[in-house]
């Protein structure tokens, strides 16, 4: 397993023992959460046989890692024990772990800060479907960028749902930065535009910009994203330079179905999962992950500003499998 | 719209045994295996879901299916039935108090959904039920949302408390009672904050305002794309304040809703309402046996005559079929169909609900929509005249035409020979109500929007 603890080295973050973990206390909130329900199935097995596996596929896809995902990973595991003879239930469950980790870290960099321009503003779109908390996610991450020292700009391009800007207004006064933002049922492409023409004048480092919630089944609004950014990037180039794609931590299935949609027409950069602190597992990242490859940036864990969180992959799958022995 | 992907499973497994003369123990174990890998994809519980394949299996070999002669028809019916079963086999609407309000209070995690419904609901008991609707503005934690839930009460124009986000959401709940009872509104519905169910202080505000309001309706509000854990979640809610039913909040993505299926079985609570857009009109009630109709792709009649009925101007409708049933349909009244079926919605989420047409791919559904579009502008870039007597057209019109709307003439051709079809059916349909019977084979000669645009007057 030389490889192994190699990625995973490479991979986790340092610093890992300081400060009481806001995520692992979240992950904790939940009583019957992966990890517990692991254990105690390796307590009841002296050795593993078909319904250890069968329990195991069961733990997957009630963290709604999805079906394929989930066979697929337990299949692998599966001939590995055999291959290996191994059948101490304690020893399969590190192998399902280091397969989710290296299936997650094969499929390209994990990078979780925004990455900053050299010179002029650095865009960011925030997207996803509606509910999910991307105004919210929006005033976290700006908190975090403000007390990196970063000018940050808002720019309300949710015209359509009603309060969105006020919500977003409230939080640039709690945050005390700047918001543009346009008229009820104006062109969100235009606001966008606005923001960045802005930021451009007042050398802002960070534009974020929020978008109202849309499924991704609404054409329509599908093509304004398309529209949206475009037009920033006649402004600035290059820009949106990321854009996340706000991920609710009780989404199912249908979050990869969502992520294929918006990363067509927008080219994500990454995943922020939100509503870490109930007892979903958000299993749907490692879906998406798997799927499209595209990675969690932040996890979002309340409704306060600095309830947001780098995202640690060995943190994530441990915490899901192995903590709370 | 919800299940579209489940049905198109579903089918493409019982297409597989149709094929097949005889349902073997071996071949039904295929399909039990498929169902269930549908039905995990659609989000139904995993527990749910072992329930389902075994009642299924124990259902189909007890009938002894094997000796039947059409046992693939025999499975959907068993399928379709377990289905209803879960999805509980009533319709299940609100029970109004007389001579004083019903209270009706909406629950439910972050992002579910509570305000936008909120207002919908308040529209849906103002315009259909003509009752008068109190709201009462109790999220006073996430910024804006008193705000929104006020733009939401002003733009359905019903009256709201709004105390502001300094006040006790227990103390508004109280006062909103208070001036529901005192000027005889109908209904109150109190929006409240989105919370974990886990986080303790806000479940028992909740509480609170359930002890001191005591409303006859406690809503919980589920996403349909919520996963694994919604069961979870209803459970705690209904354990800490007796839900009466479930709304399935944004249906109208692809979202397949199987958690909220898994909250109706495991926790006994109805469904009462669906979600299906962002506007203050896309509420529709519940019906368990019409979405499992939809489940099997046996299409949803029902709500299509429903919202036909509720759409289009009956007027105008009346007025075109007596048109076309005379003979002297023109382009122009092609053209008001068109719209008429404009007004019930995407033409994709039309053809889901009429059975039959379970098959169609978004690709095609796109296709359709765009010719819709094509034909518009062509017709429009027509002359007064050229509408009424589409028999004018010859070559020269028809370019000027095609050049006038950027299209080609090959295009402007397929208008006129789609009104040709539709003019052609228009006569043949008359003949046969004059008759009294209907074509051979039912209407289902009728493509395209054409088809469509005569469905109102069924």
């Amino acid at each position: 397993m030389g490889l192994i603890a190699f990625l995973k080295e490479k991979f986790s973050k340092k610093n890992k023992d300081t400060k009481v973990d806001k995520y692992q206390e979240g992950l904790s909130k939940s009583r019957k959460n992966f990890s517990s329900k692991l254990n105690s199935l390796s307590e009841r097995y002296k050795t593993v046989n078909q319904d250890y596996f069968d329990e195991l596929e069961q733990i997957l896809i009630e963290s709604d890692a999805g079906i394929s995902f989930t066979l697929n990973v337990i299949e692998d595991v599966l001939n590995q024990s055999k291959r290996d003879h191994i059948t101490d239930p304690k020893q399969i469950n590190e192998i399902l772990v280091d397969k989710m980790f290296v299936g997650y870290a094969e499929k390209g960099d994990i990078q979780n800060d925004v990455v900053f321009r050299e010179n002029g503003p650095t865009v960011l779109l925030v997207v996803g479907v509606n509910g999910v908390g991307k105004t919210t996610t929006i005033a976290k991450l700006a908190y975090r960028y403000i007390n990196q020292g970063k000018k940050v700009l808002l720019v309300a391009a949710d015209t359509f749902r009603a309060g969105a800007v006020e919500q977003l207004t409230t939080w640039a006064e709690r945050l005390k930065i700047d918001i543009v933002t346009g008229k009820p049922e104006s062109d969100p492409a235009s606001v966008a535009f606005d923001g960045v023409k802005k930021a451009k004048e007042n050398n802002i480092d960070l534009v974020i910009v929020d978008t109202a919630g849309r499924l991704q089944t609404k054409n329509n609004l599908m093509l304004e994203l398309g529209k949206i950014k475009r037009v920033m990037g006649k402004e600035i180039e290059g820009a949106p330079h990321e854009t996340f794609l706000i991920v609710d931590a009780t989404t199912g299935q249908n979050g990869v179905v969502q992520a294929k949609a918006f990363k067509e027409v927008t080219d994500l950069t990454g995943i922020v999962i939100t509503k870490m602190d109930g007892t979903s597992k958000g299993g749907i990242i490692l879906a998406i992950r798997d799927e499209l490859g595209v990675p969690v940036r932040f996890i979002g864990l309340g409704e306060k500003m600095d309830d947001l969180e780098e995202f640690d992959l060995d943190k994530y799958l441990y915490g899901l499998c192995v903590e709370n022995n | 719209m919800a299940f579209e992907s489940l049905t198109e499973r579903l089918s493409g497994i019982f297409k597989k045994i149709r094929g097949q003369a005889r349902l073997t123990e071996s071949n039904m174990e295929d399909m039990l295996k498929e169902i269930r890998v549908a039905l995990l994809e659609a989000d139904v519980n995993y527990k749910v879901v072992k329930e389902f394949t075994t009642n299924v299996k124990e259902k189909a070999l007890g009938q002894d299916v094997l000796s039947k002669l059409n046992p693939s028809q025999m499975l959907v019916k068993i399928v379709h039935d377990e289905l209803i079963e879960l999805l509980g086999s009533d319709d299940s609407e609100i029970k109004y108090q007389t001579g004083r309000p019903t209270i009706i209070m909406l629950v439910g995690l972050q992002g579910s959904g509570k305000t936008t419904t909120a207002g919908k609901l308040a529209y849906l008991l103002k315009n259909k039920l003509k009752k008068k609707v109190l709201l009462a503005a109790c999220d006073v934690y996430r910024p804006a949302a008193i705000d929104q839930l006020d733009q939401l009460a002003k733009s359905v124009g019903v009256d709201i408390v709004n105390m502001g986000t300094k006040v006790n959401p227990v103390d508004i709940a109280k006062a909103a009672k208070k001036k529901a009872y005192d000027e005889d509104y109908h209904v109150l519905i109190i929006d409240t904050a989105g919370r974990l169910q886990i986080d303790e202080a806000l479940m028992d505000e909740l509480n609170n305002i359930k002890r001191d309001v005591e409303p006859q309706e406690i809503l919980l509000l589920v996403d349909a794309a919520a996963g694994q854990d919604a069961v979870n979640v209803a459970n705690a809610f209904n354990d800490k304040i007796s839900l009466t039913g479930c709304i399935m909040s944004k249906l109208d993505g692809d979202a397949r809703g199987g958690a909220a299926l898994s909250i109706r079985h495991m926790t006994g609570v109805p469904i009462k309402f669906t979600g299906v857009g962002e506007k203050v009109t896309d509420l529709d009630i519940f019906h368990p046996d019409r979405m499992a109709d939809r489940i099997l792709g046996m299409g949803d009649v029902m709500t299509l005559v429903e919202k036909a009925q509720q759409e289009l101007d009956e007027k105008e409708v009346k007025h075109s079929m007596n048109k076309m049933m005379s003979g002297s349909f023109d382009l122009n009244d092609m053209l008001a169909q068109m719209k008429q079926v404009n007004k019930l919605g995407s033409l994709g989420g039309l053809l889901k609900l009429i059975p039959g047409m379970p098959k169609i791919t978004p690709e095609q559904q796109e296709m359709a929509e765009r010719e819709m579009r094509n034909f518009e502008v062509i017709i429009n870039s027509m002359t007064k005249e050229e509408r009424k007597h589409p028999e004018l057209f010859k070559y020269s019109r028809k370019q000027r035409v095609a050049n006038g709307s950027g299209k080609t003439m090959q295009d402007v051709n397929k208008v006129l020979k789609k009104y040709e079809q539709m003019k052609e059916m228009m006569k043949k349909m008359e003949q046969y109500r004059k008759t009294g019977k209907m074509p051979p084979g039912g209407l289902g000669g009728m493509g395209g929007m054409g088809g469509l645009g005569g469905f109102p007057g069924m």
